[in-house]
């Protein structure tokens, strides 16, 4: 049974996201979708300063299997993304809601993560 | 309705995830793909081939059939010397090719010489039905039986520790027998099979037995710590070891000689006409298309049917790509045009990324050789 925090919001697409204190979001994928794809052993971010539009294929994650698209859950700017995947891809199969973040966005509108999936809708689009 | 093999209810026992391969219900792992490679290379994994098929060749003309039908020469399997007991035999094993007319691969197959009168392939499972037509329609003018024995399965134990955690497990004259056979040779008992060959670059076993025995040994060597494993890690594991996988890196549109094949391929007897002969002969010089391995230089995954660039233009594909977990980075077989001269690139995402061209294998006995 995959774990899926109440307190975080989710894309359809697996992505889930949280609100940081400083108006920025941290997004990754769930741990429904690292269990789906098994043992990741590369993770191609978005470069920090990129534009990106809601539902944009902007990062990739390649497990020993095959290679996926993760999407941006709203539109926004990328501030910043988590270098330790460059060594450490496994943190996303590891630890999908902590250390294995993929980037943070500054949202053009962060009213926009309300529309977002909740926890149990997220549970149940998987179900 | 997909096949199940004997050991089905162990692979949902052990919570794997099943996959179509071939039309058959097989896992592809069981829990860490990774995990299930490096016990490969490091103790001993198992995996459940029993999709595979053995094939029964009888008669007294069999070797010459074989001699027909196989680029490689059955002639050099010569007939084994006493087994340490009289119920038990020995063998050796030769790897080949089955070619068409036009010198195109129908399968790959081990061949094992039981008797002067009996031979034994061991064919991939996709292919069965049609490897079994093509015998069968040229068997009859041989005199040659060729009999399908889906009443066997095939299970492969593979690594370092893999042969002394088997030989614990079978009747002591059989174990005798199989601590002293030689690399590509095989001892058997009754209907316990047991060849010293494999698919993942590590030292280990292919054992053939009744359908009726699968479920035992493998709860056995599951009970004496053997990790199983399933296709995924299979796949990492023979690319690894730089071996082809028939469907992906040849079929019939391929020749051995342009799949890096050509060291199976016999033409020292000149007088032996084997299927397939003339064709190869008039590409031997100069082979259209030759198969090459690539390491790839950054970081990234090569995937089979990316593109790939030669530096002086010329244009191919890899066959085969993935993550190498022993290497800890990426590799790929790719075919190319015989004039094709490196360094070459491959196209990842829009992005030519540069390799570095290798022989494989990349890696051998746990060691990486590129």
């Amino acid at each position: 049974m995959s774990n899926t925090p109440a307190e975080l919001k989710y894309a359809k697409s697996h992505e889930w996201v949280k609100k940081l204190p400083d108006g920025t979001l941290l997004i990754g994928i769930t741990d429904h979708a690292q269990a789906a794809l098994g043992d990741l052993v590369f993770v191609e971010t978005p470069k920090v300063g990129r534009k990106l539009a809601a539902n944009e294929a902007c990062c990739v994650v390649e497990s020993v299997k095959a290679a996926s698209d993760v999407y941006a859950p709203v539109a926004g700017t990328v501030t910043e993304t988590n270098t330790k995947l460059g060594e450490n891809p496994e943190l996303v199969n590891d630890a999908p809601y902590e250390g294995g973040w993929l980037w943070k966005l500054q949202p053009d509108k962060l009213a926009d993560v309300d529309g977002l999936l909740d926890a149990d809708s997220y549970i149940a689009s998987i179900a | 309705m997909l096949k199940a093999t004997a050991l089905h209810a162990e692979h949902l026992r052990l919570g794997a995830k099943l996959v179509d391969f071939a039309g058959w219900d097989m896992p592809i792992q069981y829990a860490s793909q990774l995990d299930e490679h490096h016990a490969v290379r490091k103790s001993a994994g198992m995996f459940d081939v029993a999709h595979m098929s053995a094939v029964d060749l009888h008669g007294a003309r069999t070797r010459e059939f074989l001699r027909l039908l196989l680029a490689n020469d059955v002639a050099k399997l010569k007939m084994p010397g006493k087994a340490p007991a009289d119920a038990v035999g020995v063998g050796k094993a030769l790897y080949s090719c089955m070619l068409d007319e036009r010198g195109g691969v129908i399968d790959d197959l081990i061949v094992y010489l039981i008797a002067e009168d009996a031979f034994r392939l061991v064919v991939n499972a996709g292919t069965t039905d049609k490897d079994l037509a093509w015998l069968r329609a040229k068997a009859p003018a041989f005199g040659v039986d060729v009999r399908h024995r889906s009443d066997l399965g095939i299970l492969a134990v593979q690594g370092p520790e893999a042969r002394a955690k088997v030989d614990a497990l079978l009747p002591a004259e059989l174990a005798q027998a199989c601590a002293g056979l030689t690399p590509f040779s095989a001892a058997w008992l009754g209907d316990r099979f047991v060849g010293r060959t494999g698919y993942t670059g590590e030292d280990g076993y292919e054992l053939i037995l009744p359908q009726a025995d699968l479920v035992a040994i493998w709860t056995d060597l599951l009970a004496a710590g053997v990790a199983p494993c399933g296709l995924g890690a299979r796949d990492t594991l023979r690319l690894e070891a730089g071996m082809n996988l028939y469907g992906q890196d040849m079929d019939e549109s391929v020749s051995p000689l342009e799949c890096g094949l050509a060291w199976t391929v016999s033409f020292a007897d000149e007088a032996r006409a084997f299927i397939g002969r003339a064709a190869l002969e008039a590409q031997r010089a100069a082979p259209p298309r030759k198969s090459i391995g690539l390491v790839l230089e950054g970081r990234g995954v090569l995937r089979a049917h990316m593109a790939v660039r030669a530096a002086n233009g010329e244009l191919g594909e890899t066959s085969s790509g993935g993550y190498a977990p022993t290497m800890k980075g990426s590799i790929a077989m790719a075919r190319v045009p015989g004039s094709a001269v490196g360094p070459y690139e491959v196209e990842i995402r829009g992005q030519w990324l540069p390799t570095r061209e290798v022989k494989p294998p990349f890696v051998r006995h746990g060691k990486v050789l590129v």
